[in-house]
């Protein structure tokens, strides 16, 4: 008995699915030059400066394939985050990405490996991406995960290319997992401890404090917003419209815990309560990188890039 | 060439290990035949079981085994479903089954540091009186371990709402190939540097041995609602499932069963389910009391729109608990109609459900075998239940082929190898199905970086000769069933 579909046809298939636009990128990125992709620049500093003479190219955009009972999209990775938003947004559907600026695209996001404002609530941007599409460093096309909302078939490629910086592969085109817009949203303000809000909340979006004075996103059915800002009310916290202004320069990471020694620290910071995350204005130097896994990331670097060709001058570490 | 059984070399091996271990390795007939098998329908002895109690002690073991050419194999309480713990190439069993302390519970940076061998319910069990769970909740859960679900990146009927276990994976300690010890990933916001964590969880013991882990605490929900919806028409049910989602709702777990499962289950669970009905969707909603009770509504809704026959919402926690009793001990009650059983997992876009489940009987009746479906429709997630009796001539292949068609249908209908069991040796040979082989080389580039020399659960995951360089025990032992 045979159902028809055999393993050289399933392939096939599969190979018939690789959009056009990626593999014209992918004739584009080609085999043999240093070479970087350009999006709109929102983050571009991030990582080093790229070495002189290397070849500027754009990746794919557009929102290809939205199926809304499926809950996923997938995109060109040079599609800014405003026209992806714009599109779910149709349908009532959203990706928490939030980026400080929305023409970043989504590829440029990813890259970075940067959450948004509401990682409290919805994970790291990595927990989003479902299957990867990028073009390796010999200019052939590499599809790793999957196409649906849960999948464990092969290694887990795309978290390795989230936050790698295009420096192990260029980002053509990825499949994202959606939400449903929550029916309300409503931010909160007050100059009261955030700390004890936080362990008052059920699952806040987002809890941003900057030393003197702390804003909380809920999101919810309305009346569970409003019976939750009820809680928070005695603490000092009321409703505000206005969102604080999320400081883009630097990323200070700390454990949740180690916020508070930021008390009394002074101004220029907005930290994630109940993540550890620290936005400053001014530029902030990653930790180190243990030697043992420093290692095994130049390895990886060795192993897919042997020429380093791809975005020379950047590290992710 | 995979060393026959060479009682030297064992002999050799063997005694370094008890330098390491003591009498916690072991070589006798007895463990090792126990070891020589998981959940799976494969098995292949191993050379040597060993039991360490600590970190230091997986490091010197793996450096033993590195001194003797020999490859390892960690494994936790064998529950896994793909052969991914079946022993290859007579390696050295490392059982994590004695590492099992719950080290430290850290509420402040909602992380619990666990040992691998701690069990997934024990967890949440220890979690419970602080207002905490771990949301992984495969059906194994009284008996699977985490560093088994780390291994395989394990699922459960809650991932529809909070992901699979790799998105509750702060940071893990890991003895690598090398048999250096490292952290990877951190309980601080933004780790530096590559993803090494996400890669090493679902890496199915290929790149190392995870020896501790920070796992994250999940807030239990204020409230919590669970309700039956039964269906006289397969295919109705499963586009309730797409509807329930499309209006906007996340329900926490979103279960199908069909009418053989709702049988067999009922037999032994006596929830009430409806044996008449074609199929029932098992729907939880948790959350804050608004959300959920507005959810409630949409569920009544929807349900009416596809003529559900009735709509049982739990009165309360006994309730709740019979119904989801049924639900997750559906797997051992297949042996009500045959002794054995092969559980399939494959996910597919929800809107092809019907259609590939339609496949899945006909795949069944065309290899004279009886499909049960108890699965995760509300993410697709398809596992159908083969059920034979192995005693039966042949079985074994038509089981096999079965299986394969499974997937190869569920595979042309847009969806993956595997949802949440993994792929070990199951569907090693299958990789080529969802992927090129240049995503083949890739991954296994990628492998290689953590395991040049291929000690660590060899011939798992990616098929031999996706690299040129097959090592010493890159071939697969006479009379291995894989």
């Amino acid at each position: 008995m045979s159902s028809g579909t055999g393993p050289a046809e399933v392939s096939a298939s599969l190979a018939a699915r690789i959009d056009p636009a990626v593999t014209e990128f992918a004739r584009e990125v080609g085999a043999s030059d240093p070479i970087t992709v350009v999006g709109t620049r929102t983050h571009w500093h991030v990582g080093g400066e790229l070495a002189a003479g290397t070849r500027e190219i754009r990746a794919p955009a557009g929102v290809w394939e939205h199926e809304p009972s499926e809950m996923t999209v997938r995109c060109g990775a040079a599609t800014s985050v405003g026209e992806l938003s714009a599109h779910l947004a149709q349908t009532g559907q959203m990706i928490p990405l939030d980026p400080a600026d929305d023409a970043a695209t989504v590829g440029g996001v990813l890259a970075c490996g940067f959450s948004g404002h509401r990682r409290l609530r919805y994970g790291h941007v990595r927990d989003l991406v479902l299957q990867t599409r990028h073009v390796d460093a010999t200019g052939k096309v590499v599809t790793a995960g999957g196409p649906t909302v849960k999948n464990v078939s092969g290694y887990d490629l795309p978290r390795l290319l989230v936050g790698s910086l295009g420096t192990l592969g260029l980002l053509a085109e990825v499949i994202l997992r959606t939400l449903p817009v929550p029916p309300a949203a409503q931010w909160l303000h007050g100059d009261g401890d955030p700390f004890a809000a936080f362990d008052l909340l059920y699952r806040p979006s987002s809890v941003l404090w900057d030393g003197t004075q702390a804003w909380i996103l809920l999101e919810g059915d309305p009346s569970d917003v409003a019976a939750e800002a009820a809680r928070v009310e005695p603490l000092g916290f009321g409703p505000t419209t206005d969102a604080p202004h999320v400081p883009a320069t630097g990323r200070e990471s700390m454990r949740p815990s180690d916020l508070r020694t930021l008390a009394g620290t002074g101004g220029g910071w907005l930290a994630e309560v109940g993540v550890g995350l620290v936005h400053r204005v001014e530029p902030v130097d990653a930790g180190p990188v243990a030697p043992a896994n420093a290692a095994l990331m130049t390895e990886l670097k060795q192993r897919l890039d042997p020429a380093g060709r791809l975005n020379p001058g950047r590290s992710a570490w | 060439m995979v060393p026959e059984a060479d009682t030297a070399a064992d002999a050799a091996l063997l005694g370094d290990l008890r330098g390491v271990v003591g009498d916690r390795a072991r070589d006798n007939d007895f463990e090792r035949g126990l070891y020589s098998r998981d959940g799976s329908i494969e098995g292949s002895l191993p050379a040597i079981v060993c039991l360490p109690e600590t970190a230091a002690e997986v490091a010197e073991i793996v450096g033993v085994c590195r001194r003797h050419s020999r490859p390892f194999l960690a494994r936790g309480s064998g529950t896994g479903l793909a052969g991914g713990a079946v022993p290859v190439g007579r390696p050295v069993v490392v059982a994590t089954a004695k590492m099992d302390r719950i080290i430290e519970v850290d509420v402040d940076n909602r992380v619990a540091w666990v040992e691998p061998g701690v069990l997934n319910l024990d967890l949440s069990r220890a979690l419970t009186p602080l207002g905490f769970h771990f949301a992984p909740d495969p059906s194994s859960q009284q008996v699977c371990s985490l560093g088994g679900n780390i291994a395989n990146n394990s699922g459960g009927p809650h991932c529809l709402a909070y992901g699979v276990t790799t998105a509750h994976i702060a940071a893990l300690e890991v003895v690598l190939p090398s048999g250096e010890t490292t952290m990877l990933g951190g309980v601080d916001a933004e780790p530096p540097g590559l993803d090494l964590r996400g890669l090493f969880v679902g890496s199915e013991g290929t790149m190392g041995i995870a020896t501790k882990a920070a796992v994250r605490l999940t807030p239990n929900a204020p409230s919590v609602r669970t309700l039956l919806l039964d269906f006289d028409d397969v295919s109705e049910g499963s586009a309730a499932v797409s509807a329930i989602i499309a209006a906007g709702l996340v329900p926490s777990a979103l279960e199908m069963m069909d009418q053989r499962a709702i049988e067999i289950v009922e037999a032994f669970a006596h929830a009430g389910y409806p044996t008449e009905a074609a199929a029932v969707l098992l729907v939880e909603l948790d959350g804050l009391p608004g959300g959920v009770s507005a959810g409630v509504e949409i569920i009544r809704e929807v349900a009416e729109q596809y003529h559900a026959g009735h709509v049982r919402v739990a009165a309360d926690d006994a309730e709740r608990a019979l119904l989801w009793k049924g639900r997750k001990n559906a797997f051992g009650a297949v042996a009500r109609i045959k002794p054995d059983y092969y559980l399939h997992d494959t996910v597919v876009p929800r809107s092809r459900l019907t259609e590939v489940l339609d496949q899945v009987y006909r795949i069944a009746d065309a290899y004279d075998l009886i499909a049960v479906n108890v699965f995760h429709a509300g993410d697709g997630n398809l596992h159908p239940i083969l059920a034979f009796d192995r005693r039966e001539p042949g079985v074994d292949e038509r089981v096999k082929a079965a299986g394969r068609d499974i997937v190869a249908a569920s595979i042309a209908a847009g969806g993956v190898l595997s949802g949440e069991h993994g792929i070990g040796l199951e569907k090693r040979d299958y990789m080529g199905m969802l992927f090129s082989a240049h995503d083949m080389y890739t991954q296994d580039l990628v492998r290689e970086t953590f395991d040049p020399d291929g000690f660590a659960n060899p011939l798992k995951v990616i098929p031999s000769g996706s690299r040129c360089s097959d090592s010493f025990h890159q071939h697969v032992p006479e009379g291995a069933w894989v």
